[in-house]
């Protein structure tokens, strides 16, 4: 309730331009705009222009979509390399970001139309397989990269990952004390949820987080709450059964973490790839085309 | 008869050192007591192998002893070897209890009830103090100590840890972390929490005593202490322990205690005042001098300098010139005229008011720090909305304030004599007006820790510069049309008052009509709508509140609270109201001002019903935001964890723009409604790290960054200071390979921070070591295009903001 020096806010303004808004919606959608812009664009030329004998990627409106969806290919792959070089100037990875995702949806328009939708056995459509294959992928990144970021955030409560593996470590020092009491075959039972590896997983249970040879499972089954006898659970088998259940708990927060951040970047492992690919393929794709000219 | 001492030197840090090497090459009768075994005591300390800075580099050292730049080992080394060829008295494990007498005759009681006679005193004992001693029965038994260096010493014993701060935690934790020492470590608390104690520590410690690591031991205190035993007074009664080693950690006493008991005067009250000295570093009560960090120059060299100046003035050179004559002479220079140093200093302490008080000792310390200006007719001294804390005095010639921003010809005066700019210095914000010089111009710019030692030792400044402050600060406030006897009534009846954080200036409702304008720190505003306190706006320092009320006559529309530790300048309702009446045009601004706040209001009360939950949500996350540190910061980055995918490229970009350390760590800290505040700088307006700093390298730049520069001599103590743990000591690491390399042969570590063991690896391969330094958040200053982390994002999870703007009751309109 008082008078702001506005001066300072107004230089913040200019300096921090698009601060508060996601690349999905940087500049009030600036990029969906131009990219659909641009689909539609040249869909329309695509009905109008008269291609003869038919609409082929060798017509002039086939070699301009050609040459536009070309640029666009090479240009977007270059995001790959804009996020690793920190350079100075007044660029943003997240306008850069917000660009590739809508241009790279107007290529599944401006490829497409550009094979004249003949499409057959060989390195063309080979190339425009590769490049759907990647708008795919890329588009399932945007889905997980809109959907699981508030997941990771509520799953991780604060906790950096060096704290979760610490607190897993912690729990693991004191049942290897609360565990010397016990007799042989539970003590093997906690001994095993201890020695076994709880990192090493194959990709699939990483993606799913099922892990059905978990020991540490295993051994609460092992340590079943008996109810029947009232005791006051302050023997060194409750208080074995408490920190398996801590550490059960400690390893789901951490493989749910593990789950997400493998969803959030399976993806990459077939848009990285595959984008090479295409960019080969692409590369044979002109070639054939120029050397069989005429 | 015991031997007279023409000096006795208490303290052999570097100052002290110093002092005595020089009365040993003059022939002087001199002793030298130390309270410890060692010299040097507080470098001593230093951890092993750390790198000690010799600062500034411009200042020659004058001093029989040598030192430069180099280990703390070879530096004590060479300190140790040249006692013995210099044949300095020293006298080890002497603690000083009292200096009583005269000058002339003074008589120096030792603890071990031994007493040293001298004619004068050099008082060269830093600023540590010494540690509170216990004061059970059997305190002074041998296995008692008030300090650990290397917790990896001691084994097979049962140790108890006394005190609940973080030292004392630290060490209890220290000497329980490898079980192989099979110790049995016990710490006592005589309360029931750790409160003193950072919350980390205290989490470490309760996780130690879950793991049956080491015992603690709540609402228990020493009672008695026997040879192998403790004896405890616990909420149960009396109880003993086996105890071979018992650890102290309970605080120590500033050295001002003792500095008084000798009848020594301080500048002031406050806990940062120095004691008055004369320019031969004599304090009031004659005969006794002080020197060193005590008397404020906590830098190396300048202590060795003053011990060599202390020993030359008692031993009656009254010609000396200090070390620091060419720097003088090298920054005069550049000013007209062709006055000497002395000449110049002369003429500062005859013009400029705030100095008059001042020795010529102090205006050279003071000139040795700052810098002077000579600006032509006309000249920007510096324009509204540059960054500074500086303030400025004006030694000739008078400065033209532009205050209106629209209309540079409308100007205010400043007079010779006077001051100016020091609303940045006590704000911390950006200048509000644009100064030229009116005429040429000499003048003289003090940095903020200058100034601030300028105002702690001398009461006169002091209160000249907070009445030229507030009255500077009611005419900024009120534009152009107001001259200085306009508000001289109300400056006459501003009170300043300090406000701790959560107290409440104005509360809703009430009928007071008192008008405040806020110095330092940062408020909220609330108000309560169905039975909940609603967020309505922040305010940073040099806003003005509470006139609505004296405008209307209604009470209070909402509440006004401190969010942090705050200054106010309160101004009584009745003289606001005077002066409104005298000038119509600022009623009528007044009333423009109010109606902007009065749609505030009337959005929150439309709202309250339709969106009663949204506003809750906004009120809770602007108080999150608030508790932790952004009511103080001026830049802050968050994190929108909706949006973060944890790709950490912020970090990775922060590394590779800083020297391949990052300087923020994305996944810690606080979370709230997915709103992340990572340990990173946030810029306070007034930096906790620039509190102590001996060089005085920690700066606020050209884009209100607060930065440490090269002259860092990495001490750490920011890194403590820090409430917010975003300094990080570190030695730059070598220059990895390109991102070409890494892209086609995969050389080196590739983007971002190289890990631990490959700097440490390259690091090895190099010549020279580099030194840790204190290394944080700069804003990206000065490269282009803004921080690096906000640049570096992907999907527009980081944002940086002024909070003033983020926090506004406006954005819940925003995010509907």
């Amino acid at each position: 309730m008082a008078s702001t020096p506005k001066d300072r806010a107004d230089f913040r303004e200019s300096r921090h331009s698009s601060d508060h808004e996601s690349f999905l919606v940087y500049r009030r959608m600036r990029w969906a705009k131009i990219g659909a812009g641009l689909s539609l664009a040249l869909f329309l030329g695509y009905l109008l222009v008269d291609q003869q004998p038919r609409p082929n990627g060798g017509s002039w409106y086939g070699y301009t979509l050609g040459s536009i969806g070309l640029g666009l290919i090479i240009w977007l792959s270059l995001l790959g390399i804009r996020k690793r070089k920190m350079t100075e100037g007044h660029w943003s990875l997240k306008a850069w970001t917000s660009a590739h995702v809508y241009l790279g949806l107007s290529l599944v328009v401006i490829g497409t139309l550009h094979t004249g939708f003949q499409l057959g056995w060989n390195v063309h459509t080979l190339a425009w397989s590769l490049m759907m294959l990647v708008i795919a992928s890329g588009i399932y990144g945007v889905v997980v990269y809109a959907a699981l970021p508030s997941q990771l955030s509520a799953n991780r409560k604060e906790m950096t990952r060096g704290q979760m593996i610490e607190a897993l470590a912690a729990i693991d020092r004191q049942l290897e004390q609360a565990a010397q009491p016990l007799d042989r075959d539970k003590a093997d039972l906690v001994l095993a949820a201890l020695e076994q590896d709880v990192f090493r997983a194959g990709a699939w249970t990483r993606l799913t987080g099922r892990y059905p040879n978990c020991a540490t499972k295993h051994a609460i089954e092992g340590f079943p709450d008996d109810y029947r006898t009232l005791s006051d659970n302050s023997g060194p088998e409750d208080r074995v059964r408490a920190l398996l259940g801590r550490r059960a708990a400690q390893l789901a927060q951490i493989r749910r973490q593990l789950r997400l951040k493998a969803l959030l970047e399976v993806w990459l492992f077939v848009h990285v790839p595959a984008t090479i690919a295409l960019l080969a393929a692409l590369f044979a794709h002109v070639f054939s085309v120029f050397y069989y000219w005429g | 008869m015991p031997e007279v001492f023409r000096v006795a030197i208490i303290g052999s840090g570097p100052a002290g050192l110093s002092a005595a090497g020089r009365a040993a090459a003059l022939g002087m009768s001199h002793v030298l007591l130390e309270k410890t075994d060692h010299l040097s005591d507080t470098i001593y300390k230093y951890q092993k192998g750390k790198h000690v800075m010799a600062t500034p580099a411009n200042l020659v050292l004058r001093s029989d002893l040598d030192f430069a730049a180099g280990k703390r080992e070879a530096i004590l080394d060479i300190w140790n070897l040249q006692l013995n060829e210099k044949k300095i008295n020293v006298k080890l494990n002497a603690e000083v209890t009292s200096v009583t007498g005269e000058t002339g005759s003074f008589t120096i009681e030792l603890k071990s009830g031994e007493t040293i006679e001298a004619q004068a005193v050099v008082l060269a004992i830093g600023t540590q103090g010494n540690p509170n001693r216990l004061r059970v029965p059997g305190a002074d038994l041998p296995h008692i100590q008030y300090q650990l260096d290397d917790p990896g010493e001691y084994f097979d014993e049962h140790i108890t840890v006394v005190g609940s701060g973080d030292a004392g935690i630290e060490n209890a934790l220290g000497l329980a972390a490898d079980d192989a020492q099979r110790n049995t470590v016990t710490i006592l608390n005589r309360g029931t929490d750790f409160a003193r104690a950072k919350d980390a520590n205290v989490k470490l410690l309760e996780q130690a005593e879950q793991e049956g690591r080491l015992i603690v031991r709540r609402e228990t205190s020493p009672a008695e202490v026997r040879p192998g035993e403790l004896v405890l007074d616990t909420r149960d009664g009396q109880e003993t322990i086996r105890c071979d080693r018992i650890i102290a950690r309970t605080g120590s006493q500033p050295p001002r205690g003792f500095v008084e008991a000798c009848g020594i005067e301080f500048t002031s009250e406050e806990r940062s005042a120095f004691p008055r000295l004369s320019p031969s570093f004599e304090t009031t009560k004659q005969g006794i001098h002080v020197i060193g960090a005590l008397a404020g120059y906590p830098l190396i060299k300048h202590c060795m300098n003053q011990g060599y100046d202390v020993i030359e003035f008692l031993n009656g050179n009254r010609d000396l010139k200090p070390a620091d004559e060419p720097i003088l002479a090298e920054k005069f220079a550049r000013l007209p005229g062709k006055y000497s140093v002395d000449e110049w200093l002369d003429l500062f302490g005859k013009n400029i008011t705030i100095l008059k008080e001042l020795s010529p000792l102090q205006l050279r310390e003071l000139m040795l720090d700052s810098k002077v200006h000579a600006f032509a007719s006309g000249e920007v001294i510096f324009a509204r909305n540059d960054p500074g804390s500086s303030m400025f005095a004006i030694c000739q010639g008078s400065v033209a304030v532009e205050t209106n921003p629209l209309d540079p010809s409308v100007t205010v005066a400043i007079e010779q004599g006077s001051i100016f700019g020091e609303v940045g210095l006590i704000s911390g914000r950006r200048r509000g007006a644009t100064i030229r010089a009116a005429e040429p111009v000499v003048a003289i710019e003090f940095s903020r820790m200058v100034a601030l030692r300028l105002l702690a030792t001398s009461p006169a400044a002091n209160r000249a510069v907070t009445r030229i402050s507030i009255e500077r600060q009611l005419l900024q406030m009120f534009g152009s049309g107001l001259s200085a006897q306009d508000v001289a009534e109300l400056v006459d009846n501003a009170e300043v008052v300090e406000l701790r954080a959560g107290e409440v200036v104005i509360a809703e409702g009430d009928e007071d009509k008192d008008v405040f304008i806020l110095r330092r720190g940062s408020m909220i505003v609330e108000k309560a709508i169905g039975g909940r306190q609603v967020f309505l706006s922040y305010l940073p320092a040099g806003t003005y509140f509470g006139e609505m009320a004296v405008i209307d006559g209604q009470p209070r529309s909402a509440t006004v609270k401190a969010a942090i530790k705050s200054q106010v300048i309160r101004l009584p309702g009745a003289g606001f109201m005077a002066l409104l009446d005298r000038h119509p045009r600022l009623r009528e601004r007044a009333l423009a001002d109010m109606a902007s706040r009065r749609k505030i209001n009337a959005f929150v009360e439309s709202r309250k019903h339709s969106f009663a939950s949204a506003v809750d949500m906004y009120s809770e996350t602007a108080q999150f935001l608030v508790d932790n540190g952004i009511g103080e910061a001026t830049d802050v980055l968050l994190i929108d964890e909706n949006l973060c995918i944890g790709c950490d490229n912020c970090e990775k970009a922060c590394a590779d723009s800083h020297d391949g350390l990052s300087r923020l760590d994305r996944e810690a800290g606080k979370t709230y409604a997915h709103l992340h505040v990572p340990t990173s700088c946030r810029h306070c307006e007034h930096p906790h790290c620039m509190a102590d700093c001996p060089p005085d390298a920690i700066k606020r730049g050209p884009d209100g960054e607060v930065f440490i520069d090269e002259t860092c001599i990495g001490c750490g103590n920011c890194q403590r200071n820090c409430p917010y743990g975003v300094i990080r000591m570190d030695a730059k690491p070598p220059e990895k390979p390109s991102l070409v390399q890494w892209l086609l042969f995969g050389k080196g570590p590739g983007p971002g921070e190289a890990p631990y063991a490959w700097r440490k690896k390259e690091a090895e391969k190099l010549t020279s070591d580099a030194p840790k330094v204190a290394i944080k958040c700069d804003m990206c200053a000065g490269i282009e295009g803004g921080p690096a982390c906000v640049r570096a994002c992907p999907t527009g999870a980081a944002i940086r903001v002024a909070p003033e703007k983020f926090l506004s009751v406006a954005r819940i309109g925003e995010s509907d």
